[in-house]
This record gives C-alpha cells, sequence and structure tokens, in this order.
C-alpha cells in the first residue's frame, strides 16, 4: 500500500484546507476502512434480518435502520474528536458506533439480541452506548437525544473541560420541540455542543419538502432565530465534511458556542427493514443516481486514486477484509448465548446493580 | 426545646448542605435563583452559591431536564425544580425515556444521578392543570424512584439521600405543607452530624393497634387528625403508616403494621385508578391475607380532575372526616 499522499484532490476544493493537509495516507485510508466496515456490517446485518435461521425465525428482531450512504457523515465528523469529544445521536446508530471504535462483535450480537453484545441485548439497534468511547447512544425517540446533547456540552462546560458534543439528528427530528428547547439553551448558556443534521431527504416515506417549513438557506439556517452559527455541507465529500465541521469545533473549543450542521446526505436502504413502500415514495432513478453518482465510498476512493494514496488492489482488499470482520461477526454473535432470563432485571437502579446500602432498602421491583 | 422549622426551610437546609457536600451538585430550575424560588424553597442559594451553582432555566421543561440528564451522564449531579410537578408532563419524554431507560439500555454502562424536585398536590384552587399528583404514574416505571416526604424532618432527610442517591428521584413536595413546622434537630444534635433518611424506609408516624391508615404525601398529616379523632370519639387506636418513599417501597413496615391491626385504609390525595393505594392493596391482600378481619380499603381524590371551586376542591380531596368514616365502616 502507498504511504505517501500526494496533497491535491481534483475532487475537492476542501482538500487544502488546513486540518486536511495534515492528514497522512494512513489517515485517508483509514476514512475508506472505516466506512467500508460500516457498509459490510450493515449488509452482513440486513443477510441476518432476512435469513431463517434454525428456529424458523430471523436473527434479528424489531427495527434495523441502515446507514448506508451516509457514512462519510460518521466517519468525516468523528475524525475530528478528541479527548474530551462526545458523541451521541438518535436510532440510525450503527454507523457512529463502529467509527467511535466499537467493534463489530458487540455491535452483531446486540443485534442478534445476545448477551454479548454492546448493551447485553437489552437495547438493540437503536440504542448502542459506549460511555468509554464517550459515545453516548444510540437514542430510539426522534429527537429525544437533543437536550441529552446540550447536557454532554454543559458537563463538559461545568467541569472545565475543553471538549464538545456533536449531537446528530434527522432532517424530520428538527421540527421536534425537544430540539428547539435544546437550541435555545445551548445558545443562552453558551454550551459547546454541534447539532449535526444529517439530512437524507426524508423522514420515513416523508420528503423533507413535506415535512419542514424554511427559509431558503436550508434546515441549519434556522440557527439564525437563535443567534447561532450554522453551515451546510455536501455529505459525500469528506473533505469538505472535515473542513467545515472543524470550524464548529474549533468554535466548540476555543469559544465554548454551539453551531448547527446540516449535511446534505442520502440514503440508500429503506426507512428500517420493514419499509416496504421504499421504493414509491422515491423513484427507482432517484434511487439510483445517488448510488451511482453520490455514493461517498466510491467519492472517497476515486480521490484516493487519483492522489495515489490506494490502488484499486488496495481497495479490493480492504473491503475484502471488512467483508470478512462482518462475516466473522455474526459468526460471534450466532454462537453467542442468549442473556439469562435471570439478568433481565439487572442493570436497572444502580444502587440494586451495586449492592448498596440504599440499593438493599426497600423493595426495588414488583414482580413476583 | 427542640427547634421547629418550616417543610420549606427543611429542604432549603438540605439541598444547602448538599451544595456544600459536593461539588458536582447544581440547582437549576424555573426563578430558582435570583427570584429565590416561586415558592422560597431555594431562597438564599444563589446568594450563597453563585451562578455556577443555581441556575436560572428558561420555561423550558423537557430542555432542561433533558440537559440536566445528560450532564448526569457526565458525573454532575442536577437537582431540578418543577415549579409545579404538573409540568413533568410537557417534560415526559425525557423523565420517563431518557433518565429511565438509558440504563438499561446500555446494560448497565450508564447511570443518571439527577433529582427532579417540585410540589405534587391538589387543594389550592389552582385548576386541573396545576394540581396534578403523578406519582404513581412515575413509580410505574422501573428505572426510576419516587419519594414524597410529609413532614419537615422527612423532607429534609430524604432530600439529602436522594441527592446522594446514584438513580433518578422524582422528589414530590406538598406547597400547603411549605409553611407548617415541624422538629427538625440541629446537625449537632445529630448522630453522625447530619440528618439521612434512607428512600425505601417507611415511617410509624403514630403507633396503635385497632386499624392501619397508611398513606404518602400530606394524607398522612390528615390521617394522623383521622387517628386524632377515632381515638378521642369511638375509642379506636389507630396506627399510621407513612410509606414516605413510594419506590422503592418499605414493603416490610406496612406488612407488619396489617399484621399487628388486622384492618388496614389506604389514603392518597391522587386519583383512585392505578394510583399507589391499589399497588399497596393488592400486596396486602397477597401476602398477609390470613391477618385480615376486613376488606382493605382504599380512599383517594374524587375522581374527576381537579376542580377549581375552593369549597368544592375541599370536598374532592380527603379529610379526616372521611377517613373516619371508612375506618368505622371496618371496625
Ligand atoms: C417521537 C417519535 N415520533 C415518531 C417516531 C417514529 N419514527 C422513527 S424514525 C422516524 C423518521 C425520522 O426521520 P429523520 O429524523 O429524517 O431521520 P432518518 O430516519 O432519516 O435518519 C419516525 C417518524 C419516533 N421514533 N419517535
Ligand atoms: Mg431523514
Amino acid at each position: 500500500m502507498a504511504t505517501k499522499s500526494k496533497p491535491k484532490s481534483s475532487a475537492s476544493e476542501y482538500a487544502d484546507a488546513d486540518i486536511n493537509k495534515s492528514l497522512s495516507a494512513e489517515d485517508k485510508i483509514e476514512f475508506l476502512r472505516k466506512m467500508l466496515r460500516i457498509r459490510r456490517f450493515e449488509q452482513e446485518s440486513l443477510k441476518n434480518y432476512q435469513v431463517t435461521n434454525k428456529s424458523g425465525g430471523s436473527n434479528i428482531g424489531g427495527f434495523l435502520h441502515v446507514y448506508i450512504g451516509q457514512e462519510s457523515i460518521a466517519v468525516g465528523t468523528i475524525s475530528l474528536c478528541g479527548e474530551n469529544d462526545h458523541v451521541i445521536t438518535a436510532y440510525r446508530d450503527h454507523g457512529h458506533a463502529l467509527t467511535v471504535g466499537m467493534n463489530m462483535n458487540e455491535c452483531m450480537a446486540e443485534l442478534f439480541g445476545k448477551a454479548t453484545g454492546c448493551s447485553k441485548g437489552k437495547g438493540g439497534s437503536m440504542h448502542y452506548f459506549a460511555p468509554d468511547k464517550n459515545y453516548w447512544g444510540g437514542h430510539g425517540i426522534v429527537a429525544g437525544q437533543t437536550p441529552l446533547g446540550a447536557g454532554l456540552a454543559y458537563g463538559l462546560k461545568y467541569k472545565g473541560l475543553k471538549g464538545c458534543c456533536l449531537c446528530y439528528l434527522g432532517d424530520g427530528a428538527i421540527n421536534q420541540g425537544a430540539y428547539h428547547e435544546a437550541l435555545n439553551l445551548a445558545e443562552l448558556w453558551d454550551l459547546p455542543v454541534i447539532y449535526i443534521i444529517e439530512n437524507n431527504g426524508y423522514s420515513m416515506g416523508t420528503s423533507q419538502e413535506r415535512s419542514s417549513a424554511h427559509s431558503e438557506k436550508g434546515l441549519a439556517a434556522r440557527a439564525e432565530a437563535y443567534g447561532m452559527e450554522w453551515d451546510v455541507i455536501n455529505g459525500e465529500d469528506i473533505y469538505e465534511i472535515r473542513a467545515k465541521t472543524q470550524i464548529a469545533v474549533k468554535r466548540a473549543h476555543e469559544e465554548c458556542r454551539p453551531t448547527i450542521l446540516e449535511i446534505k446526505t442520502y440514503r440508500w436502504e429503506g426507512h428500517s427493514i420493514a419499509d416496504a413502500n421504499k421504493e414509491k415514495y422515491r423513484t427507482k432513478e432517484e434511487i439510483q443516481k445517488f448510488k451511482d453518482e453520490h455514493d461517498p465510498v466510491q467519492v472517497w476512493k476515486k480521490a484516493m486514486l487519483e492522489e495515489g494514496v490506494i490502488t484499486e488492489d488496495d481497495f479490493k482488499q480492504i473491503n475484502k477484509e471488512a467483508g470478512e470482520e462482518a462475516k466473522a461477526a455474526s459468526k460471534f454473535a450466532d454462537e453467542s448465548p442468549f442473556p439469562e432470563v435471570s439478568s433481565i432485571q439487572d442493570d436497572i437502579y444502580w444502587e440494586v446493580d451495586n449492592n448498596t446500602e440504599a440499593g438493599r432498602t426497600g423493595r426495588h421491583f414488583f414482580h413476583d | 426545646m427542640p427547634r421547629k422549622i418550616t417543610y420549606r426551610k427543611a429542604l432549603n437546609e438540605g439541598l444547602d448542605e448538599e451544595l456544600a457536600n459536593d461539588d458536582n451538585v447544581v440547582i437549576i430550575g424555573e426563578e430558582v435563583a435570583e427570584y429565590n424560588g416561586a415558592y422560597k424553597v431555594t431562597e438564599g442559594l444563589w446568594d450563597k452559591w453563585g451562578d455556577k451553582r443555581v441556575v436560572d432555566a428558561p420555561i423550558s421543561e423537557a430542555g432542561f431536564i433533558g440537559m440536566g440528564i445528560g450532564a448526569s451522564m457526565l458525573g454532575v449531579r442536577p437537582v431540578m425544580e418543577l415549579m409545579f410537578f404538573s409540568f413533568a408532563y410537557v417534560a415526559f419524554d425525557q423523565m420517563m425515556n431518557n433518565a429511565a431507560t438509558c440504563r438499561y439500555m446500555s446494560g448497565g454502562l450508564i447511570n443518571v444521578p439527577i433529582v427532579v424536585r417540585g410540589p405534587a398536590n391538589g387543594g389550592t384552587n389552582v385548576g386541573a392543570t396545576h394540581s396534578h399528583t403523578p406519582e404513581n404514574i412515575f413509580a410505574n416505571m422501573p428505572g426510576l424512584k419516587v419519594v414524597s416526604p410529609s413532614t419537615a424532618y422527612d423532607a429534609k432527610g430524604l432530600i439529602k439521600s436522594a441527592i446522594r442517591d446514584n438513580d433518578p428521584v422524582y422528589f414530590m413536595e406538598s406547597t400547603v405543607l411549605y409553611g407548617q413546622e415541624w422538629e427538625v434537630p440541629e446537625n449537632d444534635e445529630i448522630e453522625g452530624g447530619e440528618l439521612l433518611i434512607p428512600l425505601g424506609s417507611a415511617d410509624i408516624k403514630k403507633e396503635g393497634t385497632d386499624i392501619s391508615l397508611i398513606a404518602h404525601g400530606r394524607a398522612v398529616i390528615t390521617a394522623l387528625e383521622a387517628a386524632e379523632i377515632l381515638s378521642a370519639e369511638h375509642g379506636i387506636n389507630a396506627e399510621v403508616v407513612d410509606l414516605r418513599s413510594i419506590r422503592p417501597l418499605d414493603e416490610q413496615t406496612i406488612l407488619e403494621s396489617v399484621k399487628k391491626t388486622n384492618r388496614a385504609v389506604y389514603i392518597e390525595e391522587n386519583k383512585p385508578f392505578c394510583g399507589v393505594g391499589a399497588q399497596i392493596a393488592s400486596m396486602i391482600q397477597e401476602k398477609v391475607f390470613d391477618y385480615l378481619d376486613a376488606p382493605v380499603l382504599r380512599i383517594s381524590s374524587m375522581d374527576s380532575p381537579a376542580i377549581y371551586s375552593p369549597p368544592l376542591e375541599k370536598a374532592q380531596i380527603p379529610d379526616a372526616a372521611l377517613i373516619v368514616k371508612k375506618a368505622l365502616s371496618i371496625c
């Protein structure tokens, strides 16, 4: 694999931004690897959902919101995170989870509802958590995480830490009251939180045009009502994502101020696995066009080939490894045990779990 | 003479002591700082502790309670005031989904050490929107703790324990009690130097032998009045059991009392359907059925939204006369 990076990419005017110029070839390859790992993990999870297992059911239950088509956003933005930067997102959370460093095994096992899952099978697809990696979920209620994001920023500021919180939400989530309450608090109290709207054009089957009133400047521009900074980003270009998000990160770190970013993207799959209408509220042609012309993986691959960072063979190799890792994760998940029924009432009260005096005083559970 | 202080002052002392005890404790709420609290519970705390520790929030319950939950994940210990607990309903998603379930859904990786406190009572002629008593609603949710003190002594001891607890505690007070006084010892009169009452421990407010009047919150005070009447006018020696904490629940103390008296009435100011009394009555019949000499009765507020009209609201909420009447029906 090539180890030296030519600085210039014809694909992006942002390749020359300082934050991108400092990237090594290894860094750039890592972005590719991370995106491919998300993609292959999710393709594998789709397969696991659809297959009939030994007991005649699916390996995965409930919802499965797939991130394919949006991978550059998690990978690009989280690449800017340092020690005191935190991440919180909605239910379309596999991409962010893998990007912060959660491993495929624990993530796949969680989908299978296994004891070895990242949440011991208690959260499922929508509720991945890894506080040790500054990753605070995985939240199933649309926009419910947005005040929490402000709170993580509040916590950082309260403790005098120079950091920020990246709080992701969908284009449909921006109409929830909780989000607006969080925006007001973020600006009012100068909280280092960055709201990242992943605008994939749809909230379930409702197009963005049919759900949000806004000025022609877009969704993030609602920030102006709160006196907050904002920007719009082309989500297929990691260089642009990094260059513009870095400005927001710097603002958070140095001025302790919030930002809203709208990152334009597209989801290839249905809203969730059970989205039978996924080709009804949008045309097949539209989906195909995004796959052919705006695939963030292909856009980055092309830039890397042009820069001489990788060869076609390198790409194949990385893709193959990601696929193998995903397959191994399925095997791991499949072979893992389900949680014990006796564990259902664990992890509810900290005091009970830790067998403290408070946890031992009075009855906490009412199921005999 | 032991000193007497109001329920309000007791809470204020508890908050003040916990602000001193732990730098991570921060009070957040509407009008809690510069205005000194809508009900003056936080009076003087902003003057003493300043902007960082006592924070005026905009009218944005979902926003600032959600924010407090997020901050608590990083180790801040927010104590958030709801001007009325009725306003919890605009923050319901944050209080039910985020505070109660993040620990579970993370497989125990997270805990949410918050307190949400404020008055949860009717009886003050402020109409249905401001008179909700949602202790049963929140106590229904595993992961949450619900506390409802009836005296100044309990209010102080319980608020301190609630703040030190590492799980979310919803602390329901009463505006009717704020101005009433009870004996609360000075710290130097207490073994250990401070007043801490564990959550999950009930209290026998009056010992008796003939019937158990079991209650929480202000209904305990009404039950004590009824016990006086039962004793003075009917020769019945009632025991009054105060839950203090609804979840966790001190089952033992309740059951011991019923085993002794063989009769039980649950009294609360909440609505009857699926109320706390329903839970307790079910538990009593299941666990000490053989000791019962009569059916377990329940007394609650009349089953309608809180009415404004002052004399009628009085009639809507259980009073001592009603408790006496019900008690006599099974004695
Ligand atoms: C409060 C709430 N209402 C509705 C839903 C059901 N729901 C889940 S996702 C979704 C669409 C959200 O779309 P968007 O915010 O654009 O995010 P995307 O799915 O595109 O990532 C809806 C309606 C929910 N989970 N929570
Ligand atoms: Mg969307």
